[in-house]
């Protein structure tokens, strides 16, 4: 995508442009001008960061763990030479870990200080999981938090939250759906949501609230 | 610093509110600033530990009254100023009064996919034993540093146990002001839930946090 500022500007009256567009160009053709960035290399992070880094990527590692179990061991003990393996890595992922859930066990992933996210995995965070409502809830109120996402979890699972307070960063290995048996690994990574990656919700399948559950 | 990025336990900020099919942005500047922010910590000029020192010390009103990228945007304005890149006033204008000062590094297009793929490490060679091992008792330190750090307000004087050495990385309380990388071991911290909030915490959840040695004492 083109990022031609004069050319915007000859496209727009001023009172079209918010003031922090206005300083946002401001401040670009100022680097730009002293030379410290290269506008096309911007063009080519935004891209790479809006088209091609996210949560497929997770999904990939899922649901290979799911299928091959001698994967899932290396992901669960050495989690950033196991997601290469699918060549899949790179900036805020340098150093993963993956938790995985079980039926005694679920996990949930927070940032309360900023917004350390698994970004070769996950794609950059939504709104959400950068916003005051989340990093102030997951670590005192995780139930209440995941009542919101519409999950509510067995009394007897017990939950842990990852507060990612340094560069290793975190990624929930969800519990594969039941009456999967025979799926694709591509047909098993459809199932895998970013959400069901966080904690936040289930891979597609399985029921969000013990009523849904089949008696 | 005990500022208003350090979010955890707080109350009053009401309910998550995903966003159904939420954009990777929400406006074409937001591109810009992420971008921007990347290309500038690209250039040396700054890492990674000072970015959030600055982000965290925008005053509380303007952190929890601007949106994320104008965090980053704000953040990113004090720190060129702050390292001379640029003047105030060439900020405000947009135009280049003085003479550009040198970067170590320019992020080039070419190469730059391969580059962000391939990451920045943080972890550093040990050069000292790790104090503490699996299964160990900690209680984190009370200390209230007025500049940044790692160590999260709501586990501070609170007992844990140490789940995982994680490694040895450069540690983010210097770093960030670029005295030294003072690599140091960092461990998985796990807290049980009632440990941290008392009886209001969820029973048998835990919590855990990445806390490097220094933020540490035997219990």
């Amino acid at each position: 995508m083109g990022h031609d500022h004069a050319h915007d500007a000859h496209h727009h009256h001023g009172s079209e442009i918010s003031p922090v567009e206005a300083r946002v160009r401001a401040l670009e053709s100022l680097l730009a001008e002293k030379g410290y960035v290269d506008p096309a290399a911007l063009d080519a992070l935004v891209e790479l960061y809006e088209t091609k880094v996210g949560p497929h990527a997770g999904a990939r590692v899922v649901a290979r763990a799911w299928t091959d179990p001698a994967y899932r061991a290396r992901l669960l003990s050495d989690a950033t030479p196991a997601i290469a393996e699918l060549d899949i890595g790179g900036r805020g992922g340098e150093h993963m870990v993956v938790v995985e859930n079980t039926p005694e066990t679920h996990n949930l992933v927070v940032c309360t200080l900023c917004s350390c996210y698994p970004w070769p995995v996950l794609g950059l965070p939504p709104v959400w999981y950068k916003a005051p409502p989340y990093r102030a809830r997951a670590v005192i109120d995780p139930r209440g938090v995941l009542a919101e996402f519409g999950v509510t979890l067995p009394e007897t699972t017990r939950i842990t939250v990852w507060d990612s307070t340094a560069e290793t960063r975190y990624m929930v290995l969800p519990m594969r759906p039941a009456e999967t048996a025979g799926f694709s690994e591509e047909a098993l990574a459809a199932l895998v949501t970013r959400d069901a990656m966080i904690g936040t919700g289930l891979p597609r399948g399985i029921p969000a609230t013990p009523a849904e559950m089949p008696v | 610093m005990n500022g208003a990025q350090d979010l955890g336990g707080a109350h009053g900020f009401g309910p998550v509110a995903p966003e159904p099919d939420e954009p990777v942005f929400h406006a074409a500047w937001e591109r810009r600033v992420f971008a921007l922010a990347m290309a500038m910590g690209y250039t040396g000029a700054w890492n990674l530990d000072g970015s959030r020192a600055n982000r965290e010390s925008l005053p509380p009103a303007e952190y929890l009254g601007s949106s994320y990228y104008e965090i980053w945007l704000r953040a990113l304005e004090k720190q060129v100023a702050g390292t001379g890149l640029a003047t105030p006033s060439e900020i405000a204008t947009g135009r280049s009064a003085e003479p550009a000062k040198p970067v170590a590094r320019v992020l080039a297009r070419e190469g730059l996919e391969a580059l962000f793929r391939a990451g920045f490490p943080s972890s550093r060679a040990a050069d000292a034993p790790a104090r503490f091992a699996v299964g160990d008792r900690i209680v984190a330190r009370n200390i209230h540093p007025t500049g940044h750090t790692r160590l999260p307000r709501y586990v501070r004087g609170k007992r844990g146990r140490i789940v995982r050495t994680d490694g040895v990385y450069v540690f983010p309380d210097t770093n960030a002001y670029r005295t030294g990388e003072n690599p140091t071991w960092l461990y998985t911290v796990a807290f049980t839930a009632q440990e941290l909030w008392g009886e209001s915490g969820d029973p048998g959840g835990v919590v855990t946090v990445a806390a490097f040695e220094p933020y540490l004492d035997p219990a």
